[in-house]
């Protein structure tokens, strides 16, 4: 086993450079407090870090510069990669900075405050509601549209097999990938989103009425959330789709998946609309709404709701990107939206045998990396936007 | 409490009480948790039995013939009540009968005899019954210690560099899909580097180092998602815990600190711990079902999709219980376990 | 003995101009600003301050320990020679536990759940190689025994949340005193605690201190409790020391404004009123009323009366029913039995059945301003929304109220009336309480614990401000308090309640002085006083048996 020999001596050597690195930090200071009390983990965690980044940064530089090109094929994902991280890093950087150059003192605030996650996640999600708001006017064909050409290869280098009539290539049946690609932003985005809104209404009225009324109310519906989330989200859908398969097929399947995804993510909507309800209903200001002879309208939309949002909305968030992944993987295994909508799931499901063209014509091999990387950039973004609305939530509150 | 009625209860020694109490407890969560399960039986058997309109007939499509139909529903009982199906599959279920799949049936009867000998769900089910129960325990393997361990040093060392990076590593992972993070590993793992396979083609009798090589891939795609959740969850339970005065107290002490982790926050951490570990395994299920399909890893997560293409609906019914029943012991476990290393229901009053 | 000269040298913890910040965000706000401690061996300095004084922070500082978001900015600590900022964390940690104790605030907090008491005081001994096991657990239920804890044998052995609040807040005592330390501090070791508990446990700290001859930094925002336990008085305002010196004097001779306005606090008395009537209707009317919360009775058959223009305290520890009394006048929890009577009229026991007129006449304010005020909803829409509930005003008529409203709580509308309550303080807060309770112009207010999240000056403009509308309006106080201080202040009538039921009750006069029904003597004689020797003299006068819980116990 070389492999883990290498791996082992590896790790001494890491380890013999932390140590060496703390020793002439203690020395080289003078036994300065940062280096005098820190623990052996930090040194080796400080080295282990530098080691990872000379790998990166030489495995970069033999790629692009010194291997042929036919050995450095090998490394096109990862030089891509970091092209890709590079390239979403500056342009975060620069929409912060315009962030809080332009708009209200309010919003210039808000940018000012912002990580460089968090600007990269309100760019891309801005970007794919362009995308999506306008994908008729930005896709040169067709969701649907066949052209005789079929298997080209993305790049757009005629010389590699590409063409630059189609720039992302075309599928098995000759569909433009990249047409393909801006309508499943229209047309997974939307559905996620539809999805999501319907679980909203379902279940976040149904949760702050349980917490407002109590009683056998709450009682019954706690109880059959209790049960529906007892099955795992995904397979329930999967139940529930076979079911409806029988009666509808094409679009109304897809409708049919919406309706069954709400209700399913409801139940947890439910939950915590419920859990924030309860929280602002045994608050004093209530009870002195209640004591004075206020109707449960009044109550339920001039005290509780106003306080509710900005939970519901860091919330709103998460069950986006949950009903988001979901429907992409009914997609992938081919219950999801159903043609002939363009659905990146259903794209990386089709495509997928492209991957093991990997090692001799990367090109190739990215089309399904694409759709689905698609997919993960937009919950990233998403995530990285809720995870900083929790974060200034929670410091707030100190 | 006044002191007078504290000094009471310290008289009354009672070591049976203590065992009682949280007996108690524990039974009261195996029944919910079974009576749990029983609604939840009805709830799936209801989803497919209680829609109007004849099922034998959707199933076989507009082409099929009337004998073919009528074979079918007799042969499924279809023409019984539900109420009486219902137990019958219930009472089948419960002694490992789960009914003959549908997709059997189907051919029977189109080839127009009716051999007998037919597989039976549960015969279908079980070996790869075993071959999931083995990807997820090489999962669990890999990934508890993993995330644990990461998430405790995420929360040692947080606001450092080491717990951003794990953060947004983190965070990225559990936003991607399932299958991106498979295609990825393929595409490094096995494609650019040939290390591991990409196809799990698993059959009976194979080695056991085999098999394992087999199902890395596939384990290591599920670990990379669970981590992400697990050691997340670990992370903030520490965090919360380091923040508590006993913590402090234990400093201002002059408790060196590797004892401060191992003597005052782990007994205390062990109950969250256990918690997040229970519930992420069962999260382990929804993946199974996208990951077992990109390698084609012969598990009950891929008959369940196949069955659902092919509506074969007793399999469908039987997988569907299957994973429920685990997620809902899972979360028995979580729950009684976490009861269990409570000091304060250990020690009642 | 050590004579002076030889006790000036003996500086144990010597601050200079120290400076302290904290984070919130990215930025770094000024919590402490420059200064200077110094603290002999055998000495107790008190540290007293309002909340956000930065009492605690610099007692922390004073061990060399900074909590997580607050750091030292400039300045050095030494302790007894050592240079505790610039020292290594191994040689801090040799000092920690071992010279230095600390005492916190919660003791139920502080305790690892997970661990017996007797092995969390072991710990540090044995850490420390000072005692082996058996040694530090035979000194530890020593201690406990001179803590005067309940069977000092036994109780080490149990759970921190099988023992009491004041048992615990003793057994910590008891483990900051195991490697017999030159320095503790006592960080409000007894603000959690009700005054007969607190009564007990300031007497152990005090002897225990006393008899080991331990330097202590004792902090509390309680000038009453300093001053029976401090050598030194220091005060603390807003991170600046205000002024320093030895606790009779400061007492006696205070030369700073601000120490001048904290002691004077406790002056305010309001003139007593005529005796009322007899035969004169009451507002409310409370008879015979038992209420239970399930199946439990939590009230058990009181009565009381509260007359127009009057303040009835109801006074009592926690869990003695003084809410849950509320709680059945304003028909949240309705009776089990007996009646509430408004104005002679028997009132409908659930509030929902209550008409709007009923509502109306009885008001409310909370203890929490922070929960007691939509934090979405500015303060003229607060105090409007009533306006407009209850008298039909809109538009200008509506604003013009609430101005008058504003004006009467004395917070300029102009300023205030498009606040959210966030952007105030609390004593700000609980004003606008007050002004939405007027808004309904009720004749009975129910407060319930009104000051007792508040700063003492600020509590005193409140009870002042509700002294005054109570002349202008004719207004009924049911004054839910544990502060016997407030009472004094306050009351014209005072009912004492215990354990659901009421003990005693009758104008104030009466009720301070003897004789007393045993309870409310044992409660009175448990506030502390300004008088630095009150503590030492109610113990020469009553033996330490006869105080705090251990004297309840008796009565029962």
């Amino acid at each position: 086993m070389s492999g883990l020999m290498t791996f082992l001596i590896a790790l001494a050597a890491i380890a013999a450079a932390g140590w060496a690195f703390r020793f002439t930090g203690q020395k080289v200071t003078g036994n300065a407090p940062r280096f005098r009390d820190m623990a052996f983990a930090v040194a080796f965690g400080y080295a282990l870090g530098t080691a990872v980044l000379i790998w990166a940064v030489w495995t970069y530089v033999q790629a692009q510069f010194i291997l042929p090109e036919a050995e450095a094929n090998k490394y096109f994902y990862f030089v891509t990669a970091i092209h890709g991280f590079i390239l979403f890093a500056v342009l975060a950087f620069l929409f912060r900075l315009l962030g809080r150059a332009v708009g209200t003192a309010g919003s210039r605030k808000l940018f000012r405050q912002m990580p460089l996650t968090a600007s990269f996640g309100v760019l891309v999600i801005l970007l794919y509601t362009f995308f999506a708001i306008f994908a008729a006017w930005l896709a040169p064909h067709g969701q649907e549209q066949v052209f005789a050409q079929a298997n080209v290869v993305p790049g757009g280098n005629p010389a590699l097999g590409g063409d630059p009539a189609f720039p992302l290539g075309t599928d098995q049946i000759g569909r433009d990938i990249l047409s393909r690609l801006i309508y499943g932003a229209q047309n997974t985005v939307g559905i996620a989103f539809v999805t999501t809104m319907i679980a909203f209404l379902l279940g976040g009225s149904l949760g702050f009425l349980a917490a407002t009324l109590r009683g056998w109310v709450d009682q019954s519906l706690s109880r059959l959330v209790d049960v529906l989330m007892a099955i795992p989200a995904l397979i329930f859908a999967l139940l529930l789709i076979t079911v409806a398969s029988a009666w509808v097929k094409g679009t109304g399947l897809t409708i049919a998946m919406v309706l069954i995804m709400a209700l399913i993510d409801s139940t947890r909507v439910f939950r915590l609309a419920r859990a924030v309800g309860m929280n602002i209903v045994v608050m004093d200001y209530i009870e002195a709404a209640k004591l004075r002879g206020e109707n449960l309208r009044y109550i339920v939309f001039r005290e509780i709701l106003p306080n509710a949002t900005a939970p519901l909305l860091a919330e709103f968030g998460l069950r986006f990107c949950f009903v988001f992944l979901t429907i992409s993987s009914l997609s992938f295994l081919g219950v999801g939206i159903q043609p002939p909508l363009a659905d990146w799931g259903t794209m990386v499901k089709d495509m997928s045998s492209f991957i093991n063209y990997a090692a001799f014509a990367p090109q190739v091999s990215s089309a399904p990396l694409l759709a689905a990387g698609a997919i993960a950039l937009l919950t990233v973004a998403v995530n990285f936007v809720v995870d900083w609305m929790l974060h200034r939530s929670s410091g707030l509150k100190e | 409490m006044g002191e007078a009625a504290a000094n009471l209860i310290l008289h009354e020694k009672k070591p049976t009480g203590i065992l009682d109490s949280v007996l108690k407890i524990i039974a009261q969560r195996l029944a919910l948790g079974l009576l749990t399960l029983f609604i939840v039986s009805i709830v799936i058997f209801a989803a497919v039995n209680l829609l109007p309109g004849d099922f034998a007939q959707a199933i076989l499509g507009q082409g099929a013939t009337p004998e073919a139909v009528e074979a079918i529903r007799t042969d499924l009982g279809l023409d019984q009540h539900p109420v009486k199906r219902y137990m019958q599959w219930l009472g089948g279920a419960l002694q490992g009968d789960l009914g003959s799949s549908f997709a059997q049936a189907n051919f029977a009867s189109f080839v127009g005899e009716d051999s007998g000998v037919r597989t039976s769900v549960a015969q279908q089910i079980a070996p790869r019954f075993a071959n999931t129960m083995f990807l997820a325990g090489v999962t669990a393997a890999i990934a508890v210690p993993f995330a644990v361990t990461l998430g405790i040093l995420a929360a040692l060392y947080r606001n450092s560099i080491f717990d951003r990076a794990t953060n947004i590593l983190t965070l990225s992972s559990i936003s991607s899909p399932e299958f991106f993070l498979a295609y990825v590993l393929i595409l490094f793992l096995a494609v650019l580097n040939p290390w591991l396979p990409s196809l799990s083609n698993i059959y009976d009798g194979m080695a056991f180092s085999d098999r394992l090589e087999k199902t890395l891939l596939p384990a290591l795609t599920l670990t990379l998602v669970v981590t992400a959740h697990m050691m997340r969850m670990t992370r903030a339970a520490i965090i919360n815990l380091l923040a508590s005065p006993y913590i402090e107290m234990a400093r201002l002490k002059g408790i060196n600190p590797m004892r401060v982790i191992v003597k005052h926050a782990l007994p205390n951490a062990l109950a969250p711990i256990i918690n997040v570990v229970a519930l992420n395994l069962a999260y382990l299920i929804t993946g199974v079902v996208v990951v077992e399909v990109v390698f084609v890893y012969p598990g009950i997560g891929q008959l369940f999709v196949d069955s659902v293409k092919i509506r074969d609906i007793p399999v469908v019914q039987a997988c569907c219980l299957i994973f429920a029943a685990a997620y809902i012991l899972l979360n028995l476990t979580a729950d009684i376990l976490s009861i269990v290393s409570n000091p304060r229901l250990r020690h009642p009053k | 003995m050590e004579t002076d000269a030889s006790k000036h040298d003996d500086v144990l913890v010597e601050m200079k101009g120290i400076w302290m910040e904290g984070r919130s965000d990215e930025d770094w706000h000024p919590i402490i600003n420059g200064v200077d401690l110094k603290l002999r061996q055998g000495e107790v300095l008190g540290l007293i301050g309002e909340s956000g004084a930065g009492k605690s922070t610099l007692g922390l500082a004073a061990m060399g320990f900074c909590r997580d978001g607050v750091r030292i900015s400039k300045g050095s600590v030494h302790f007894d020679g050592i240079d505790l900022l610039s020292a290594s964390s191994e040689d801090k940690r040799k000092l920690l536990g071992k010279r230095i104790a600390y005492v916190a605030q919660s003791a139920a907090a502080s305790f690892n759940p997970a661990h017996r008491l007797i092995d969390q005081h072991t710990e540090a001994p044995i850490q420390h190689g000072i005692m082996t096991k058996a040694e530090s657990e035979a000194d530890g239920m020593e201690l406990y025994r001179k803590l005067r804890l309940p069977n000092p044998d036994e109780i080490g052995f149990r759970y921190p949340h099988q023992v009491s609040g004041g048992q615990l807040q003793r057994a910590m005592t008891a483990m900051a005193m195991a490697c017999r330390p030159d320095l503790i501090i006592f960080d409000e070791p007894t603000t959690a605690l009700d005054v007969t508990t607190q009564i007990e446990v300031l007497a152990s700290i005090r002897q225990i201190v006393e008899e080991f001859n331990t330097a202590a930094i004792y902090i509390t925002h309680d000038l009453a409790v300093v001053a029976q336990m401090a050598d030194t008085i220091k005060v603390l305002l807003k991170g600046d020391e205000v002024e320093e010196a030895e606790t009779r004097e400061m007492l006696s001779n205070p030369t700073q404004a601000y120490t001048k306005s904290l002691w004077a606090v406790r002056e305010f008395q309001r003139p007593a009123k005529p005796a009322v009537l007899t035969g004169a209707t009451p507002v409310i009317s409370v008879q015979n009323v038992t209420a239970a919360y399930g199946k439990i009775d939590v009230l058990h058959d009181i009565s009381f009366d509260i007359h127009q223009g009057r303040t009835v305290a109801v006074v009592g520890e926690s869990g003695s029913g003084k809410s849950t009394a509320a709680r059945c006048i304003t028909g949240l929890l309705p009776p089990r039995i007996g009646q509430v009577e408004l104005d002679g009229a028997s009132l409908p026991l659930d509030y929902r059945k209550r008409d709007r007129s009923q509502l109306q006449k009885i008001q409310m304010i909370y203890q929490m301003a922070d929960t007691a005020l939509n934090p979405r909803q500015t303060v003229g829409d607060i105090i409007g929304r009533p306006v407009e509930f209850y008298t039909g005003l809109t538009g200008k008529a509506r604003r013009k109220r609430v101005e008058e409203l504003m004006d009467q709580i004395e917070l300029p509308a102009d300023q205030f009336i498009d606040r959210l309550p966030s952007e105030m303080s609390g004593g700000q807060k609980q004003r606008v309480g007050i002004a939405r309770s007027l808004a309904a112009e009720p004749n009975f207010i129910v407060c319930d614990e009104v000051t007792s999240a508040l700063d003492q000056l600020v509590a005193e403009g409140i009870l002042r401000l509700l002294a005054d509308l109570q002349d202008k309006l004719n207004l009924s106080y049911m004054f839910i308090t544990h502060d016997l201080a407030t009472v004094k202040s306050i009351a014209d009538e005072v009912v004492v309640m215990k354990d659901g039921c009421v003990v005693e009750q009758g104008p104030k006069a009466e009720m301070f002085t003897p004789p007393h029904h045993a309870y409310t003597d044992l409660l009175l004689s448990s506030v502390p006083e300004m008088d630095p020797d009150w503590l030492t003299n109610l113990l020469q006068e009553r033996g330490v048996d006869n105080i705090g819980d251990a004297a309840v116990g008796k009565m029962t």
